[in-house]
């Protein structure tokens, strides 16, 4: 059972050093080009503090707080997986000599990684990816041993974008799965604090190096309000709907009528596919210097969106936007259960935010399921 | 996961632009592998490309596969020539369900370059690796000469049933002109002894299915070979899906039955 104390928001710093010096490189929200990201932080300064994001479909603006949060945003255009399965990566190198071939395996030492700000939804893309790389019949080497050595701050939201709909996914806001280390960021008046718990031993390694005190009621009561304020405004808000059937739903509509009006509306831009935490897709680049002699494969993430993707002899089988985006949909929400285990859907909103066009995954589950007639043939 | 390296014994022109490549391990330790799985060959600086098994189970590693030119890597697979070298990783994929056609009557359905998969399953059943009550062979080309392995098929004739047609025929063909459904359509079968297996363009496996149904064949004794594009054959990729399917490691063999929902999806 974890036991929570109080770390001074003051005090954040010396929490990014603490890990820092058990070796790991600390990867967490910062702003760039107008957007909170993931990139290195090397001291709580880096964090955007004062910083929120307001989101709608097609919409994503960075705005002042009236407080100083560190953790006071939802989810940028990133998500953690680019540290784990790389945008882009060489996997192996080939030299031709007169008579042979020779390929090396392009092997890296894998950086020790800290996750600083996690959310619950992001917890769950992570663990969705596991069991694609990890856990399935094949082992993914690379993702593997980067994912092996990360240490995860995990931060629950105290409030969510408009765009979430975590709860709807049973994804958050309140982080469930294993970390080691949680906390709950508390802006109470003039107190300014996280509530931390540590979750494993590395984790309690770190928190005992911590100027922390122990938490009280009163504390872990206002830690909790703000989860249950991000609760609220996603079971208020319009997003909220019931998952429980979506597989079954999207089987029995591959031939919905609302497939061919959201192809009307999408681009087929792939923003959503890159944006998502859990699409794994990939594909390879094999390329010769001019030589000739000289030969690299390159692997890097690809989109269910592109032609190319389906290509076989003859022709893409996906030839239209109207099959890609039940393809990226239809994966996501139904026939990812039977792949995996589970939903590929956490709830965090970024396909919406980053659809050009504003499409709104929750708006074409609730239109399929409003066209849906069940007919004489079915 | 990176590809061993295997030379080319024997290289045999089947007919212009499709070829069969003899491979030799360079290293002892190649895994063996059942019939109708597959391959990642890898041509030299143009990549890979997923062709399957069309030679004998073998003890030595030693591979066989027939290629059609259709892009950039089976092009430069075709360019090369004994004793240049070829990556190979795998195998991959399930292979056909041997142990249920023991003891059946095999129907074997391959339109075109499909026959190159079940090439392996006929070896299997010639040299009595399994045994059944009957083997027909139905095989469906373009034209005689776009036949692959046409000396074989001369052989073949001796120990089991062949029916081929050809959609354009020449003036000494004594085979059916057509499609192959129109001969499979006049054949009587045991439905309830049959076990088929079927490979070939998507459009040519759903009429054979929709004839050996129309015969009596129950749907869970049907099998047949699914081609999607692939890059990696591990499952990671994403691009070989089918419904929920990952051809690279559910398949490609699927049993009709499991998957007869996602068959009739277009453009899935």
């Amino acid at each position: 059972m974890m036991q929570d104390f109080i770390l001074q928001a003051g005090d954040l710093d010396l929490l990014v050093q603490a890990i820092r010096k058990e070796g790991f490189q600390v990867m967490g929200p910062v702003l760039r080009d107008k957007a909170i990201t993931y990139d290195t932080v090397a001291s709580a300064a880096d964090l955007p503090q004062g910083w929120t994001d307001r989101q709608e479909k097609g919409c994503y603006r960075l705005e002042r707080r009236d407080d100083d949060a560190y953790f006071g945003y939802a989810v940028g255009p990133h998500s953690w997986k680019k540290f784990l399965q790389l945008p882009r990566r060489q996997v192996w190198k080939a030299r031709k000599d007169t008579n042979d071939i020779q390929v090396t395996e392009i092997t890296e030492e894998p950086p020790r990684m800290a996750f600083l700000g996690v959310r619950s939804c992001e917890l769950h893309a992570i663990a969705i990816q596991d069991r694609v790389f990890v856990d399935d019949q094949h082992s993914n080497e690379n993702y593997a041993q980067r994912r092996s050595n990360l240490f995860i701050v995990a931060v629950n939201c105290t409030s969510a974008a408009a765009t979430c709909f975590c709860t709807s996914m049973n994804a958050g806001p309140k982080v469930t799965l294993a970390t080691d280390l949680a906390m709950t960021e508390v802006i109470d008046g003039d107190e300014h604090y996280f509530l931390i718990g540590s979750d494993s031993y590395r984790g309690s390694q770190v928190l005992r190096q911590l100027p922390v005190t122990p938490s009280g009621k009163r504390h872990e009561e206002a830690a909790a309000r703000g989860v249950q304020n991000a609760v609220r405004q996603m079971e208020e808000g319009p997003r909220r709907f019931d998952s429980s059937d979506l597989k079954e739903l999207l089987y029995r509509n591959y031939e919905s009528a609302s497939w061919d009006q959201v192809a009307e509306r999408c681009l087929s831009c792939a923003n959503c596919t890159m944006a998502c935490p859990t699409c794994f897709c990939s594909t390879v680049e094999d390329t010769t210097d001019l030589s000739g002699d000289h030969a690299e494969r390159w692997e890097r993430w690809d989109s269910c969106f592109t032609a190319d993707f389906s290509y076989v002899t003859g022709g893409p089988v996906r030839a239209d936007t109207r099959s890609r985006y039940r393809q990226w949909m239809t994966h996501k929400l139904a026939t990812w259960h039977d792949q995996f285990g589970s939903s590929g859907c956490v709830g965090c909103g970024r396909c919406i935010t980053w659809c050009p066009v504003g499409i709104d995954l929750t708006e074409e589950v609730r239109n399929i399921r409003e066209l849906e007639k069940p007919g004489p043939e079915q | 996961m990176i590809p061993q390296m295997y030379r080319i014994e024997h290289r045999q022109e089947e007919y212009p632009g499709t070829f069969t490549l003899h491979l030799s391990p360079e290293q002892d330790d190649s895994d063996a592998f059942r019939p109708g799985q597959f391959n990642m060959l890898y041509a030299f600086g143009a990549g890979e490309v997923p062709i399957s098994m069309s030679g004998p189970e073998s003890r030595d590693g030693s591979l066989v596969h027939t290629i059609r030119t259709q892009g950039q890597v089976t092009a430069a697979l075709e360019r090369l020539r004994r004793g240049d070298q070829v990556g190979v990783r795998g195998p991959f994929g399930n292979g056909w369900p041997l142990e249920i056609a023991a003891g059946s009557d095999l129907v074997i359905i391959a339109g075109g370059l499909g026959l190159a998969p079940l090439r392996p399953v006929i070896y299997s059943v010639l040299r009595s690796g399994i045994q059944t009550s009957r083997v027909r062979l139905f095989y469906g080309a373009r034209r005689p000469a776009e036949r692959l392995f046409q000396s074989e098929l001369e052989r073949w004739m001796q120990a089991l049933e062949l029916v081929q047609s050809v959609d354009h025929a020449v003036d000494e063909w004594q085979g059916h002109i057509g499609v192959i459904t129109d001969p499979l359509q006049a054949a009587e079968f045991d439905a309830a002894r049959t076990v088929a297996f079927v490979c070939g363009p998507e459009i040519m496996m759903r009429f054979c299915i929709r004839t050996l149904r129309q015969a009596g064949v129950p749907e869970s004794a049907i099998f047949l070979s699914m081609e999607r594009n692939m890059k990696c054959a591990t499952g990671h990729c994403g691009h070989c899906q089918w419904g929920p399917n990952f051809v690279c490691k559910d398949g490609p063999v699927f049993c009709y039955g499991d998957i007869r929902q996602w068959f009739n999806i277009r453009a899935l």
